[in-house]
């Protein structure tokens, strides 16, 4: 009796762990560990065939950093990321402002905006290496159509960052769009109404209180759209390689590259860690605007 | 003069979806064309004869089939993995308490921000290790739990009020029928919502079968369909769209069946 009892104790103390615990070993097997592999491999040089992993210490940072190809890497990264997130979130929240109406047209609408962003980036990125075809392809079609000359889109070193910015703004805007919208919905009413009361133009009212009510998703989608760019990878694979000239080429793409068609494992390996520190900076970002908004509540 | 407004309105509205619709209807109208139509500049928009060999021709250029069935399979597990990892998991941060909970928690939500594009050298390399390269277990063993799935359970399980589960434990309920006979089917919106998401997610994928396999039989339908662009001796429009219309459709249906649960699924993916 007493050792059933004890049993049951036991039991009773260990179950949360064991209830967490095959989360936990894949958490630890496929995130923790590889994160602190991917440091240490930073500081090693290997080509993954030979057996020894030579410690270089600050070596390969300071090859990254030397590296004009890496500098370019990184803007391109930011140009990109700062580009795609800045465009999407204004052309969202005034798409949003727009479609915050409850008839079916605007929802068949916001089902047509938000469809880009479910589908697999691998078709998003052949469709529009087709649509940016420089001699077929639909874009110049139109373009040429119009009366306009033809548009380098991805073949000119000095645009072709633009083109992959068209599809990544077209990608994500509708997602955006219906965060916005969710976010819309949740002003209280009344707010609406004083505002109508004291006769505040449309434009004051946007200013004055649609855009500060709605900060916590301005917040929320900027930190979230910036990590989502700064892994961008389908669209340079599928679309450019990277060229023309290193103009397209980005972090995740350049970490692939190296370490899958060079060898080189411990550069690819401290361009991921630079890569994580990017998105763990906006990660925290994150974490902080969570709490204070849990704080306000 | 208020219905012309709204009539040029309803036109500028269409003309926004057209916008993001029409890229797939391009992709459709191409995928049914002759090689000789897709050449020609200013493209024509509509095929003479509709060629539906195309997709013969597509799926019999690689071993599609495997890839249909891999991608299918893969999705799959992954989500019933998923479920079966995460719900105890869910339970166990919802209602009880323990020990280094907030520490689990916090790794998960940390877990829920950082991309596998970060992990994914040193965990080819650990993989490669274990020989599981172009396994079945190097594309669904990293992703055999959610963090993402944890959270929104987590969520769903702390709705649940306290007498419901205190009813049932005095019902003599043990605490694993408590979960998968009470929680689970109480929180089904939830489960559907992460379902959808999650299948949907590696569906898509493309960046970890990728780098993880380098073999024919293992690939996915996103690989395959990439490689559709490696043809020799320039690419065959036609046939790439061919590819992209199989991996689409299934997608876009499954959005015109679920919209609503669907978009609820990747909107409140981040915001919750």
């Amino acid at each position: 009796m007493r050792h059933q009892r004890i049993a049951e104790r036991v039991w009773a103390f260990v179950r949360p762990y064991v209830y967490i615990a095959p989360s936990l070993i894949v958490f630890v097997l496929f995130f923790l560990y590889p994160i602190g592999f991917l440091v240490f491999l930073s500081f090693t040089s290997w080509d993954l065939i030979s057996p020894q992993k030579e410690f270089v210490g600050l070596a390969n940072y300071l090859e990254l950093f030397q590296s004009k190809e890496f500098r370019e890497v990184v803007r391109n990264t930011v140009l990109y990321t700062g580009l795609t997130v800045g465009l999407s979130l204004v052309l969202a929240f005034f798409l949003a402002l727009w479609l915050n109406r409850k008839s079916g047209f605007h929802r068949i609408v916001q089902g047509a905006v938000f469809s880009p962003h479910i589908v697999s980036l691998v078709s998003v990125s052949l469709l529009w290496l087709w649509m940016m075809d420089p001699q077929y392809g639909l874009l110049n079609a139109i373009l040429t159509g119009l009366g306009f000359p033809p548009f380098p889109w991805l073949t000119d070193p000095e645009t072709a960052l633009y083109g992959l910015v068209l599809v990544g703004v077209w990608k994500i805007v509708g997602y955006n769009t219906l965060v916005f919208l969710a976010g819309l919905q949740s002003i209280p009413r009344e707010i609406d109404e004083a505002a109508m009361l004291d006769r505040a133009s449309p434009w004051r009212k946007l200013v004055k209180i649609t855009v500060p009510m709605l900060s916590p998703t301005w917040f929320f989608l900027l930190v979230v759209n910036t990590i989502n760019a700064f892994q961008v990878f389908e669209p340079v694979q599928i679309m450019t390689q990277g060229g023309p000239v290193n103009s397209t080429n980005m972090l995740v793409y350049f970490i692939y590259e190296n370490g899958f068609e060079f060898f080189k494992i411990g550069y690819a390996s401290a361009a991921g860690v630079v890569l994580l520190v990017m998105i763990g900076v906006c990660t925290m970002i994150h974490f902080w605007l969570l709490s204070r908004k849990v704080h306000y509540r | 003069m208020r219905s012309v407004w709204k009539g040029l309105e309803y036109l500028a509205l269409g003309l926004v979806a057209l916008i993001f619709v029409f890229p797939f209807v391009w992709m459709v109208l191409t995928a049914f064309k002759s090689p000789r139509e897709v050449m020609r500049f200013p493209p024509q928009w509509l095929p003479e004869t509709w060629q539906w060999e195309n997709f013969v021709h597509a799926w019999a250029s690689g071993p599609f089939l495997t890839y249909l069935a891999n991608s299918a399979f893969v999705a799959l597990a992954i989500l019933v993995l998923q479920l079966v990892t995460g719900i105890p998991a869910a339970y166990a941060l919802a209602r009880y308490r323990f020990r280094g909970k907030k520490v689990f928690f916090g790794m998960t939500l940390a877990a829920l921000m950082l991309p596998p594009q970060i992990t994914f050298l040193p965990v080819f390399l650990q993989l490669s290790r274990w020989d599981l390269l172009n396994t079945y277990w190097a594309l669904i063993l990293p992703y055999a739990t959610s963090a993402f799935g944890i959270f929104l359970l987590r969520q769903a399980f702390l709705q649940v009020p306290e007498e419901v589960i205190e009813a049932a434990r005095l019902d003599q309920a043990s605490e694993w029928q408590i979960i998968w006979k009470i929680m689970v089917p109480m929180a089904r919106p939830v489960l559907v919502t992460f379902g959808l998401f999650s299948f949907i997610y590696h569906w898509n994928d493309y960046f970890w079968p990728l780098v993880m396999t380098n073999q024919e039989h293992i690939r996915t339908l996103p690989v395959g369909v990439a490689m559709l662009k490696e043809s020799e001796g320039g690419v065959s429009w036609n046939l790439v769209m061919a590819g992209n219309v199989m991996l689409v459709l299934p997608i876009l249906l499954l959005f015109f069946v679920a919209q609503r649960q669907i978009i609820r699924a990747f909107v409140y993916s981040g915001i919750k």
